[in-house]
């Protein structure tokens, strides 16, 4: 029989399944405002208006949990819904009376409403042991454990500005910038499996891919194989990828970094990246407390001591660094200073300084 | 009714607390399927022994390339058979969303009945680079939800060293902030790019991401070689009605301390009415009977934050079209690199206008697929060869706003320098 040739029609047409009232209002928006955590109005110049109602959801949906937003939709909204990129789903009604009854039904299945506004939404999100072939983590686990302590945050608009989190399961980060990102860093050198690299290993591709030249190809055992300048190595786990018997995740000795203030809004300043602030945390299944707790504390001295419309980056910029480890009660440790290419850029070049 | 269900006593203590569980799912699709039971029992065993149990290999669409995640266990007992053995392949297949990411409640069931006969039932929306993620199908099915996927209109997305997936914001649909149509650009650039999305052959991964303004919702500075952010060139518009009712919701100090004074630039003040300047660069607006609001927009640098403030009493210009900035990536292999401007400004308007965006990616992955070294991205390549080689080989002309200084150290010939000024100054003479 013949294979069936793939209709290779990429990207589909948005408007096939869009709301009407946005349909009709394409490119059209006046304003918009937030009636209450969760809720966003939005009036066009014609006059139009359109609620949208936002919920968080696990992301990793079982067909169940997509058929009760489905009939959520259907009976309570106009069946019509989209997705933010941080996995949260939002529902269009062009009646204010749905609003409420939707909420009810959002909730009361489970859904949180939130998400909008000053508020922290859902954690960037990536695969973790669920999926992945290289993961030192897990990230639903984490996801779930950490956005349940951060309920409140979410179903609320109560930080000086919004707060977006990242969750990454190795150093490549696949959970992106955020306020406040969650990243494995592996702190010993990979555990090379000699018998399998040379027929698993493309060595010169694995050779080429450190960072730091610290791979060279040897005679093991007398098998061709790679070995690792541990001295030179910085347990990035770029070798991991290409070469698996080069295992750089270790359940003792992988742990987690806490990262903050990437921004990617030119808004005020120009968008910066983030930095590392802590690290050194246990991966601690199946609800990574320590991590929690690291998380929760720079997030509550950011809500307590940064001005209305500071994100993490510009209350650190406002504080400085040394009040902001001091007010975190985290340890500055060597560690925490750049030494890689361009790193000079990151020391103070002035006597500004806070005493 | 499935087989009986492992032990697991560490993913049931993910079902309490109150945020939306995916061990709740989980189980709930084991219930009927043999393949989830074994699904959680790995994934049980990766949380008991802190490690992952996947490898990769090779499984696909035929006539493809990419698209698909291949997943094979390697959790094996002594005899070298799976542990788990029927979730011994969990194959993800990425599915590019439309636009946007909207949906209607019939497409997404659909959806979810196509993958629960071929696949685990468990469905991501959406991956890191957009796709929506049908995670979970063994090799024999992943030709027949594919096929079924496809008839519904939808098309597999990048992996590897392709052109891969793309995202856009809400923008125009919902948002007033919205400087062009995401969607179409999204759609026109990335429907050119298919045959480099669908057979991977580049030296590696090139993503495209489109934000209708500078606050950049899709983080496209950030995460993408080519970030297509809208932006304006005329002055902000104003809305007398929302402006006062902005400051009669918000008070004075509001106004000075989160409007006024966050302006990068310095560019907004609050005068008296009477003092308010005219000019062909200022917009101003009335907050009150006694005060306005005054912006010289030659000094505004589009950063949003007045905007965003004061949503509708202040809005972006009509001159509308986009930022083009190239190079963005995370860490490895040279550390991180936001994307930089390589166009300052592109109109969005016509059919001319979305064409001319399409020429230019066209050119960028063209110079990529010619010079870039293997795994290297187009901002690593950038870095490499110098901004300068890389806009010659793209033809674009350099213009101050794609630095941020000028150069500090004097390491360079500069034996062309009057030859340069000439070709400026001819330039300059022929426009």
């Amino acid at each position: 029989m013949a294979m069936r040739t793939p209709i290779e029609s990429g990207v589909p047409d948005n408007r096939q399944y869009m709301h009407p009232a946005l349909l009709k209002n394409y490119g059209n928006w006046r304003y918009h405002d937030r009636p209450r955590p969760g809720v966003l109005h939005h009036v066009s110049h014609t006059g139009d208006e359109v609620w949208t109602v936002r919920a968080g959801t696990q992301r990793q949906m079982d067909v169940y949990t997509i058929r009760k937003l489905c009939d959520i939709a259907d009976t309570y909204a106009e069946g019509h819904v989209r997705f933010t990129i941080r996995s949260n789903i939002e529902f269009m009604v062009s009646d204010p009376a749905k609003v409420d009854p939707l909420i009810e039904a959002l909730t009361s299945n489970g859904f949180p409403v939130g998400g909008t506004g000053n508020s922290v939404s859902m954690i960037a999100h990536t695969q973790g042991w669920l999926h992945c072939d290289i993961p030192g983590t897990d990230a639903s686990g984490a996801v779930k454990a950490l956005m349940d302590d951060l309920y409140t945050e979410f179903i609320r608009e109560d930080m000086p500005n919004r707060v977006h989190l990242s969750t990454s399961c190795c150093e490549i980060n696949c959970g992106g910038q955020a306020d406040i990102a969650i990243i494995v860093q592996h702190t010993k050198p990979p555990t090379i499996n000699h018998d399998l690299v040379a027929n698993v290993c493309e060595r010169p591709a694995v050779v080429a891919r450190c960072p730091v030249a610290a791979i060279r190809p040897a005679l093991v055992n007398g098998k061709p194989s790679l070995e690792v300048d541990e001295k030179k190595c910085i347990c990035c786990g770029a070798c991991y990828p290409p070469c698996p018997p080069m295992q750089i995740n270790d359940p003792e000795h992988s742990k987690l970094a806490i990262w903050v203030g990437g921004k990617n809004s030119n808004a005020r300043g120009k968008p910066t990246f983030m930095k590392m602030v802590a690290s050194g945390l246990p991966n601690n299944p199946p609800r990574w407390p320590e991590v929690s707790e690291v998380v929760k504390r720079i997030l509550y001295t950011y809500k307590a001591d940064a001005r209305s419309w500071e994100r993490i980056a510009d209350w650190v910029e406002r504080i400085g660094w040394p009040r902001f480890f001091e007010k975190c009660d985290l340890p500055f440790t060597k560690y925490l200073i750049d030494d890689w290419r361009g790193s000079r850029s990151s020391l103070n070049a002035s006597t500004h300084i806070r005493f | 009714m499935a087989k009986k269900m492992h032990d697991t006593p560490m993913l049931d203590q993910l079902e309490s607390g109150p945020w939306p569980s995916f061990v709740t799912g989980l189980k709930r699709l084991a219930k009927d399927k043999d393949y989830m039971v074994d699904l959680m029992g790995q994934l049980e065993t990766s949380y008991r022994t802190r490690k992952g149990y996947w490898k990769g290999g090779t499984v696909g669409v035929f006539g493809y390339g990419g698209g698909v995640i291949p997943r094979f266990t390697e959790l094996k007992d002594e005899h070298d058979k799976p542990v788990f053995p029927d979730a011994a392949e969990f194959h993800t297949l990425r599915v590019q969303p439309p636009a946007g990411m909207h949906y209607n409640t019939d497409v997404l069931r659909k959806m979810a009945d196509i993958w629960e006969r071929h696949g685990s039932g468990l469905i991501a929306f959406h991956g890191q680079s957009g796709d929506i993620m049908f995670q979970g199908a063994k090799t024999d099915k992943v030709q027949d939800a594919f096929d079924e996927l496809n008839e519904l209109g939808f098309d597999l997305g990048g992996a590897g060293p392709a052109v891969r997936t793309s995202m856009s914001c809400v923008g125009a649909s919902r948002c007033e902030q919205s400087c062009y149509d995401e969607a179409r650009a999204h759609r026109q650039v990335i429907n050119t790019f298919l045959d480099d999305i669908h057979r991977p052959a580049l030296p590696y991964k090139f993503k495209f991401k489109f934000s209708g303004c500078p606050n950049d919702c899709m983080n496209s500075i950030q995460r993408s070689d080519m970030a297509v952010i809208g932006t304006w060139r005329d002055n902000i518009r104003t809305d007398e009605e929302l402006a006062r009712k902005w400051l009669a919701k918000h008070g004075m100090n509001e106004l000075v301390n989160d409007v006024i004074t966050r302006c990068p630039t310095k560019t907004i003040m609050l005068k008296e009415i009477k003092d308010v300047a005219q000019g062909d660069h200022i917009s101003s607006v009335k907050v009150s009977d006694t005060h306005a609001l005054e912006i010289d927009n030659s000094n505004c640098v589009r950063c949003m934050h007045c905007v965003n403030v004061m949503t509708g009493a202040l809005a972006h210009g009509t001159d509308t079209g986009a930022t083009i900035l190239i190079g963005g990536k995370r860490t490895l292999k040279i550390g991180d690199l936001m994307g930089t401007v390589v166009v300052p400004f592109m109109p969005l308007k016509t059919d001319e206008d979305y064409e001319a965006l399409v020429e230019l990616g066209q050119k960028v992955i063209d110079f990529f697929a010619e010079n870039a070294l293997e795994h290297e991205r187009t901002g690593e390549m950038i870095e490499r060869i110098g901004l300068v080689n890389f806009l010659e080989g793209i033809g674009i002309d350099i213009d101050p706003n794609m630095v941020a200084t000028p150069r500090t150290n004097p390491y360079v010939r500069t034996d062309g320098w009057d030859e340069e000024v000439a070709r400026i100054n001819a330039k300059k003479a022929a426009a």
